[in-house]
C-alpha cells in the first residue's frame, strides 16, 4: 500500500508541473467560463433555464475532448517514460510493480478527473452565487459519467501504454482506437449502417459496447429521458434497460470496462521487460 | 551472493547475452567491461529484475524478477544515463528515501561529501542539472541507502576529479560490500576492485582475480615542469584542480590513485612540453621519478 500511495503522489506531482495538464485544466475551466459568457445559463431552450442547459452542453463537449486528451496524455507520459530511461532508474528502487503500476493509475485518474469535476463544481458555484436553482440530481449524475468516462479511457491509455513498445506506436496506438470508437457514434457508421439495413440487434449491441455511445446516449437521456432524438434505437434501450437501467449501464460499463483494460495493461506490464 | 546460471537473452532474436553462467561471492568487488553492445547493460537490468530471461538468477538465493521489492532493497543502482526526470530533486531524495525506510539526511550527507551541496539544488528540477550534478545526485542515492551490493553503470562518466576522488572514497569505505561496476576503461575503476570479468557477444571472455588494489581513495601529490609555457597544456591541467608555479613551468596538484592511469594519458598527449613528472603516493613509499621527458 506504501508504494501504491508513493507511486500515486509522484505520479500527481510530475502531472502538475506537467504543460499538458495546464493546457487541461484549462480546456475544461475556460469552457465553463465560454458556457456562462456565452449567457447559456440564462437561457430557455427546450425548457431548461439555469445550470440544467449549461451541464447538458458541458458533458456533450466533455465527451469530445476528454477521451482524446486522456488516451493521448497518458500513453505519451508512460510509453515516454519507458523511453527515456525513467522507468529503468525508477524501478531499480524497492518498489513493487503492483505498487508502481496502481499507483500510477490511480494519481492519474485524479489528475484528469479533477479538472473536469472542479470545472463543474466551480459552475455550480458560480450559478449558487447568482441565485440559480442547483439541479443536484443532474450534478450527481454528470459527475459519474465523466467519473467513468475518464476511468475508461485511462484504463485503455495504460493497456496501449503496456503493450507498446515505442511512444510514438502507442500515441498512434491510442488515437486509432479513439478514433474507431468515434466512428461507431450513432452520427457516422451507425447512422449508416441503420439506412443500410443492418439488423437493429447489431447495431444497438455496438452501440451498448462502444463506452463514447454510451455516454452520449445516457448524456441526451439527461434532457430527453424519451430519447426522442434517437429515433426508433430508444424503444430497444427503454425496452431493454429502462431510463434509470441505461443509466446505471452508461456509467457501470464504461468504468468497468476501464478498470479492465487496466488490469490486462498490468499482467503485460509484469510480464515483459521493463525499461 | 549472486548466481547467474545459463541466461539468455535475446532481442528479436538475436541474443545479447548468450548462456551466461557466473557466480559472485560477497567478498567480490567486480569490474564489469567489455565494448559497446557487449552485454554489460543487458545483464544488470537482469539483475535488478527488470528483464525476462531464460535462465536464472539468484540473489541471496531470491530472484529479483520475483522478490524484487527484498532484492532491490539491498541493491544502490547508478545508471549509465541519469533519466530525464522533471521533478526537483527534494522529491527524487525523498521518494527514494521513503521507498527504502530511510531519512534523507543519510542520502543529503552523501551528496554533501560528493561536493555537491543540496541546499543549492533541492528545488531545481533534476533534469536540468549538469551531467555530473546529475552523477553525484544518483551516486549519493545509491550510497546512502541501506544497500549491500553496489551496482554501478559507468559511474564515473560526467564527474570532474574531485567528484571522482570522492567517489571512490566513499567506495572505499564500503570495501566489505560487494560491487559491481560496469566500465569500457579498466584502468578507471581498477583501484577499485580485485576481480575483472570481460564480456564480449554476450559471453564471459575473461574472469580474472587482481591484487587488491587497498588505496583507492589514495591521494598522491604531484609536480610537472614544463620546457615552456603552453596555454593548451595550462587549461587541460587546471581541470585536475592543478595550480601554476611563479615561474609558469611549474605546475603542482594531487591525483587520486584510482585516476592515476586517465592522469597520465592527459600527459601523454603534452609529452613533448614535459621535462619531469614527480608522483609521490600518500602514505609515502611509492615514488615515481620520471625525469626528461613523459616517453621514459
Amino acid at each position: 500500500m506504501k508504494d501504491v500511495v508513493n507511486a500515486a503522489r509522484l505520479d500527481i506531482a510530475e502531472s502538475l508541473r506537467a504543460r499538458w495538464f495546464v493546457i487541461y485544466s484549462l480546456v475544461f475551466g475556460g469552457l465553463v467560463a465560454v458556457l456562462f459568457s456565452f449567457g447559456l445559463a440564462d437561457s430557455r431552450v427546450l425548457g431548461f433555464t439555469g445550470l440544467s442547459r449549461l451541464l447538458v452542453t458541458y458533458i456533450q463537449l466533455s465527451m469530445a475532448i476528454l477521451p482524446v486528451f486522456v488516451l493521448i496524455t497518458t500513453v505519451r507520459s508512460l510509453a515516454g517514460d519507458r523511453e527515456a530511461g525513467v522507468l529503468e532508474y525508477m524501478l531499480s528502487l524497492p518498489v513493487s510493480l503492483g505498487g508502481w503500476y496502481w499507483g500510477r493509475f490511480i494519481g492519474r485518474f485524479a489528475v484528469v478527473f479533477l479538472p473536469v469535476f472542479l470545472a463543474m463544481v466551480g459552475a455550480a458555484a458560480y450559478g449558487a452565487v447568482k441565485g440559480a436553482a442547483i439541479p443536484w440530481v443532474q450534478f450527481a449524475v454528470n459527475t459519474a459519467l465523466l467519473l467513468s468516462l475518464a476511468l475508461c479511457f485511462l484504463g485503455i491509455g495504460f493497456l496501449v501504454s503496456s503493450v507498446a513498445r515505442s511512444s510514438d506506436i502507442a500515441q498512434g496506438g491510442a488515437f486509432m482506437i479513439w478514433l474507431g470508437l468515434l466512428l461507431f457514434l450513432d452520427l457516422v457508421f451507425l447512422g449508416l449502417m441503420i439506412r443500410g439495413q443492418t439488423p437493429a440487434a447489431t447495431v444497438v449491441a455496438i452501440a451498448l459496447l462502444n463506452p463514447l455511445q454510451a455516454f452520449r446516449t445516457a448524456a441526451m437521456m439527461l434532457f430527453d429521458p424519451e430519447l426522442v432524438m434517437l429515433g426508433p434505437s430508444a424503444y430497444v434501450i427503454l425496452d431493454t434497460f429502462g431510463y434509470a437501467g441505461y443509466l446505471l449501464w452508461a456509467i457501470a460499463y464504461p468504468a468497468a470496462l476501464g478498470l479492465l483494460c487496466g488490469a490486462a495493461g498490468y499482467l503485460v506490464f509484469r510480464s515483459r521487460d521493463l525499461p | 551472493m549472486i548466481k547467474i546460471e545459463a541466461v539468455t537473452k535475446a532481442f528479436r532474436s538475436r541474443p545479447v547475452l548468450d548462456s551466461l553462467s557466473l557466480e559472485i561471492g560477497a567478498g567480490d568487488r567486480v569490474a564489469l567491461i567489455g565494448s559497446n553492445g557487449a552485454g554489460k547493460t543487458t545483464l544488470i537490468r537482469c539483475l535488478l529484475g527488470e528483464y525476462t530471461f531464460d535462465g536464472s538468477i539468484s540473489i541471496d538465493g531470491l530472484s529479483p524478477r520475483n522478490d524484487r521489492r527484498e532484492v532491490l532493497s539491498r541493491i544502490g543502482f547508478v545508471p549509465q544515463l541519469p533519466p530525464p526526470l522533471k521533478m526537483p530533486v527534494s522529491e527524487l531524495v525523498r521518494f527514494a528515501a521513503t521507498l527504502s525506510g530511510i531519512d534523507t539526511a543519510a542520502i543529503i550527507g552523501v551528496m554533501e561529501r560528493l561536493g555537491l551541496a543540496y541546499d543549492e539544488v533541492r528545488a531545481r528540477p533534476f533534469v536540468k542539472l549538469s551531467g555530473g550534478q546529475k552523477q553525484k545526485i544518483l551516486a549519493a542515492i545509491a550510497l546512502g541507502r541501506p544497500s549491500r551490493l553496489l551496482i554501478l553503470d559507468e559511474p564515473t562518466a560526467n564527474l570532474d576529479p574531485a567528484a571522482r576522488k570522492a567517489l571512490f572514497d566513499l567506495l572505499g569505505e564500503r570495501r566489505s560490500d560487494p560491487v559491481i561496476i560496469s566500465s569500457h576503461r579498466l584502468e578507471e575503476v581498477a583501484g577499485l576492485v580485485n576481480r575483472v570479468i570481460e564480456i564480449d557477444r554476450g559471453r564471459i571472455v575473461l574472469d580474472d582475480r587482481v591484487a587488491d588494489g587497498g588505496s583507492a581513495g589514495a591521494v598522491a601529490s604531484c609536480v610537472l615542469r614544463l620546457s615552456r609555457p603552453d596555454p593548451a597544456f595550462a587549461a587541460a591541467i587546471r581541470e585536475w584542480g592543478f595550480k601554476e608555479g611563479r615561474d609558469r613551468l611549474e605546475w603542482c596538484g594531487e591525483i587520486a590513485a584510482a585516476d592515476r592511469l586517465r592522469f597520465l594519458g592527459t600527459l601523454a598527449r603534452y609529452g613533448s612540453l614535459l621535462t619531469s613528472i614527480d608522483i609521490e603516493s600518500e602514505p609515502p613509499g611509492a615514488r615515481l621519478v620520471a625525469q626528461g621527458g613523459a616517453g621514459k
